[in-house]
């Protein structure tokens, strides 16, 4: 009987520290995470550090598939290198998935690996990895995918696959992290409060006109407004995605530091600024805004009156730099 | 200096963050005759030195020449702390600060000096730190801010690769103590702070290895 015992909670626990860590450094991360301020995993959830690089070295994985999830994590590191093929505005796909992707509250990107294919709202169909990650190609990068099946695409998906290592597919557990979790909506959002914080905090990185920077053919810093950032349709101009980027991640190396208040501020004022139009644009932003609306834009200002000078946002035609509105390897799905 | 027109604009608005400071337009000539105090230790190539023992001299071939002007204008106003530094600047006008920034900004880098000796290991750490970060810390890279390769970007965040390693090690520790103060929003600070000293040697040796840049 005492024995059994030992043995189911020596199973248990070997049980518990697979599922809890892939990486024997989970401790160090966790730590450093509650240090700053964020919460501590509760009892029920997946706790998952993705291994790094210098793991995949020491890994004895192939060295061809070693190659490719290199090759991965050069196109997710400088996706600028894809610039007028697939990237027409200043984005890296770590320019939101700080830490290469791998950081808890900066969306890391492995829980696509591991809870895809599955049903997207914003499509309204079945996903799979590849296609999730052309999504962000088409409204985060305002672009064009690599083909699905392509080596781009599958050096990606090798990237998201491996940073999943030892995570069960298709976990029942909450997990720890995901996405970028927003502070309470606070009761008035101030375009004047958030346009004076973006200048004293934000402006220094990213400019005082929202260009963000280059060097050379390399981002810097991200624009996070403008014809050189994500267009209408990316997820980040949904106010409480923008307010959870910002609080969980900005200004770079100070999570946590702004209020729930001066984060939703931030992100009011940024998302009060023009971008790209929405790849779903029909020609008519009322009538756009009717369609996707109930989905996706009852979250952003798309549509919507400017406080500070009453413009209508997402009213034109403006593609930024791609020459089209909606790339062609976006398609609906029926499964019929 | 792109931000230039909409800087001015701005004034009429709000108060001008420091980091956004108007420039005074220098002349590298003009800079040469104001420099020849500054040859003894940043020497007349503007490479400075690396000293194990005591202050090494910051290379200053190469940098951008509104960063420069800023660090002197803070040296001035005690911003910048460094007792060296403080009377030579203090000489300087307003005029000679921009004019000497523009001199040492045309000027070719050297090669860093003082991480040759460290071994792989170290400079395997220094690597990681400068490129990728220690995310187990939030030690975000070196190269989030301080551009591709670590050669700067823009007048904010200058060039550290191919600086030298003694002095990147006591800026660093400089940060760390809250001797240093004159970043932006203590955005360098934050991450000194999480380094331990074993990091900064590595990642100061790592630098210095690496090309500065090509201006």
């Amino acid at each position: 009987m005492k024995s059994t015992l030992t043995c189911a909670m020596l199973a248990g626990s070997v049980l518990f520290t697979a599922l809890v860590s892939a990486n024997e450094n989970t401790d160090d991360y966790i730590n450093t995470l509650t240090e700053l301020g964020f919460p501590a995993p509760k009892d029920n959830q997946l706790v998952h550090i993705p291994p790094t690089l210098q793991d995949l070295e020491q890994s004895d994985v192939h060295p061809e598939l070693k190659r490719v999830i290199r090759r991965g994590y050069d196109l997710f590191t400088d996706t600028q290198q894809l610039r007028g093929e697939n990237v027409f505005n200043n984005m890296n796909c770590s320019s939101c998935h700080l830490g290469d992707g791998r950081m808890p509250f900066s969306a890391p990107v492995w829980p696509a690996a591991v809870t895809l294919p599955g049903y997207r709202g914003k499509n309204d169909h079945v996903n799979n990895l590849e296609e999730r990650i052309a999504g962000c190609f088409t409204y985060s990068m305002n672009g064009k995918p690599p083909e699905y099946g392509s080596d781009d695409m599958l050096a990606l998906a090798a990237y998201h696959q491996w940073l999943a290592r030892g995570v069960p597919m298709y976990p029942e557990k909450p997990i720890y992290g995901r996405g970028f979790p927003a502070p309470e909506r606070p009761e008035e959002l101030s375009y004047e409060r958030g346009e004076q914080l973006y200048q004293e905090q934000c402006a220094v990185c990213h400019g005082d006109n929202g260009g963000g920077l280059q060097v050379g053919e390399k981002t810097v810093f991200p624009a996070p407004w403008g014809d050189d950032s994500n267009n209408w349709g990316a997820g980040l101009v949904r106010l409480f995605t923008a307010a959870g980027f910002i609080k969980n991640n900005m200004p770079l190396g100070q999570p946590l530091s702004l209020s729930d208040q001066e984060a939703w501020d931030v992100a009011y004022f940024i998302s009060s600024q023009e971008r790209p139009q929405d790849p779903r644009y029909t020609g008519d932003v009322a009538e756009t805004l009717e369609k996707y609306g109930p989905t996706f834009h009852k979250h952003s200002l798309y549509g919507q009156k400017r406080d500070s000078d009453g413009k209508v946002l997402g009213d034109h035609s403006n593609t930024g730099d791609k020459d089209f509105l909606k790339p062609d390897t976006v398609w609906p799905r029926t499964f019929e | 200096m792109n931000y230039l027109p909409t800087a001015i604009l701005f004034l009429t608005t709000l108060t001008l963050p420091g980091w956004l400071q108007a420039a005074t337009e220098g002349d590298a000539s003009r800079g040469a005759e104001a420099a020849a105090v500054c040859a003894s230790c940043h020497q007349a190539d503007g490479s400075g030195k690396h000293n194990e023992q005591g202050e090494s001299w910051p290379q200053l071939a190469g940098l951008d020449a509104d960063y420069i002007a800023k660090q002197l204008r803070d040296y001035k106003s005690g911003q910048r702390q460094n007792a060296t530094m403080k009377p030579f600047a203090n000489m300087l006008s307003e005029q000679q600060v921009a004019d000497v920034a523009q001199y040492y900004s045309e000027m070719a880098p050297h090669p860093g000096q003082g991480g040759d000796s460290a071994s792989e290991e170290v400079l395997q750490r220094g690597r990681i730190l400068a490129q990728r970060g220690d995310w187990s810390e939030y030690i975000v890279s070196c190269k989030s801010c301080h551009g591709p390769d670590n050669q700067g970007a823009g007048s904010v965040f200058p060039g550290i690769a191919g600086q030298h390693a003694g002095y990147i090690e006591s800026q660093l520790k400089a940060w760390q103590a809250g001797d240093r103060t004159n970043d932006p929003q203590d955005l360098m600070g934050t991450i000194a702070r999480r380094l331990s000293d074993d990091d900064i040697r590595a990642v100061a040796a790592w630098l210095a290895t690496q090309p500065p840049q090509a201006n």
